[in-house]
């Protein structure tokens, strides 16, 4: 893991130092230590807070969307997960390739300080890693445990870091009856505190005006009566982001109420291969989206209602 | 008196497209052609106009059952509305029964201006599912319920 984080921060520096860029997106490092926050860097000597570990779990390209007006090119290191969100952003002329210095980085999983905590492992000061286990030294001495183990959830169904199933999660709530995947998810969004994290950060949701800063949205009372609002609430965002979603988990990664935001996504990304084919998100045109385009023989909302399942 | 010991009479939204399905309405109103009253028309400009948050609103002012009617595929007066509509709608149906709202409670089905009898048809099996499952309990607004209710 050094290795890696010696060769991108060298990376970093040949850039910014050759001029190829007037500033580079990067994570600096936080006093934590495990919760790397995107900063700009604009010369080779702001390096130095420079890092790139295994908590830099933040996707930077929506940044890039905000860096627009700036002056000349911007450097931007890109995971293989936020290369896809980047893709997006330019897809939908939100960035312009020109002024962008793309460098793809290695990743090999980026590791959940909420998983870690909940094994008991805190005041963490370094991680080293071989094999598929994890060497974490702390403040109460040395820790271990399996990598898989503690990974961001997006991380464990990555094709570079593991081949399970993104779906399989989705599959097994479908399995439920009706009435527990409501009396599941009351309890998961009820949680939800409206931070507005989740769009936030969110790599597909850069209108400058949105329904949840419009005060009559319906999402955002205090004391509300009953569920509604948080039905809503995450109705309308997961829906904003539908066929849009590149699944680059920064809405679960970022929700303070750990909120499995991902089993909504995902579940949208699932209808749109089982009923449209594929989502290539690689390939497609603007206009050609899930539900910017439509075929003659698209199934009838009916089947909806027809599949299996009391309620 | 509680308001559960009143008779359920359930209130449902028909977004209708006004060429196709709001002119199916007329015919059936002008053929005498019986539906139910609690079956609310809401005149939309297409099928496509209907944004899905436009059902959310329908759920959250206390219907039970939601419904969208527009032309037959290949006869929109716009050409291609109602195929959006079609994975539009398909979509969040699905996911609103994936979090758990019974998926009765929404159709979508295509009523030409010709099919006075279809539409009265439609919106009476609609009805009577909507009857059998009974009040909209798992997505509402109280807030905004409470005075139809009583
Ligand atoms: S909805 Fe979540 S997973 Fe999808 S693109 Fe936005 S932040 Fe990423
Ligand atoms: S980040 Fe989590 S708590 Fe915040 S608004 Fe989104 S779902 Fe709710």
């Amino acid at each position: 893991m050094h290795n890696s984080s010696c060769t991108v921060k060298e990376t970093a520096r040949k850039i910014l130092e050759s001029g190829q860029a007037e500033r580079l997106l990067g994570w600096e490092q936080d006093s934590s230590g495990y919760n790397h926050a995107p900063a700009v860097f604009k010369s080779a000597g702001e390096l130095d807070r420079f890092i790139y570990d295994r908590f830099c779990g933040s996707n930077l390209s929506k940044l890039l969307a905000r860096l627009r007006e700036a002056e000349g090119r911007t450097a931007v290191l890109l995971k293989a997960c936020d290369r896809e969100s980047f893709n997006l952003l330019v897809r939908e002329h939100r960035i312009d390739p020109e002024q962008v210095h793309r460098v793809d980085i290695e990743c090999s999983g980026m590791v959940d300080i909420e998983k870690l905590r909940n094994k008991g492992i805190k005041g963490i000061r370094e991680i080293t890693e071989s094999g598929d286990e994890l060497h974490i030294s702390t403040l109460y001495g040395e820790k271990r445990c399996r990598s898989e183990e503690v990974l961001l959830e997006k991380c464990l169904s990555c094709p570079a870091v593991s081949s399970a199933d993104a779906f399989d999660a989705v599959g097994q709530m479908e399995e439920r009856s009706s009435l527990e995947r409501y009396e599941f998810w009351k309890e998961a969004l009820s949680t939800c505190i409206r931070c507005n994290a989740c769009r936030n950060s969110c790599p597909v949701c850069t209108c400058e005006q949105c329904i949840f800063d419009n005060p009559r949205s319906g999402t955002a009372g205090k004391a509300s009566a009953d569920f509604f609002e948080d039905q809503h609430f995450h109705l309308v965002r997961v829906f904003h982001a539908a066929g849009r979603c590149t699944d680059c988990g920064e809405c679960t990664r970022v929700c303070p109420q750990g909120i499995p935001l991902y089993l909504l996504n995902r579940k949208v990304i699932k209808d749109i291969n089982e009923l449209y084919g594929e989502l290539s998100l690689e390939d497609k045109e603007l206009g050609k989206g899930a539900l910017t385009s439509f075929s003659f023989q698209d199934a009838h909302p009916d089947i909806i209602r027809k599949r299996t399942g009391d309620q | 008196m509680s308001v559960d010991k009143q008779p359920f009479k359930p209130l449902i939204a028909a977004f209708c497209c006004n060429w196709c399905s709001y002119a199916g309405a007329d015919l059936a109103g002008t053929s005498r052609l019986a539906y139910p009253a609690e079956v609310k028309i809401i005149r939309v400009p297409c099928s496509c106009r209907v944004n899905p948050l436009f059902v959310l609103r329908a759920f959250q002012r206390g219907a039970d059952g939601v419904i969208i009617a527009g032309c037959h595929p290949g006869d929109c007066h716009y050409t291609t509305g109602n195929y959006y509509a079609r994975r539009r709608m398909t979509l969040l149906f699905s996911m609103l029964d994936y979090l758990g709202i019974e998926k009765e409670r929404t159709k979508l089905d295509w009523i030409s201006a010709a099919e006075g009898v279809k539409f009265a048809t439609v919106m009476n099996d609609f009805s009577k599912e909507i009857h059998a499952l009974g009040r909209n309990t798992r997505f509402g607004d109280l807030r905004c319920t409470t005075a139809v209710a009583q």
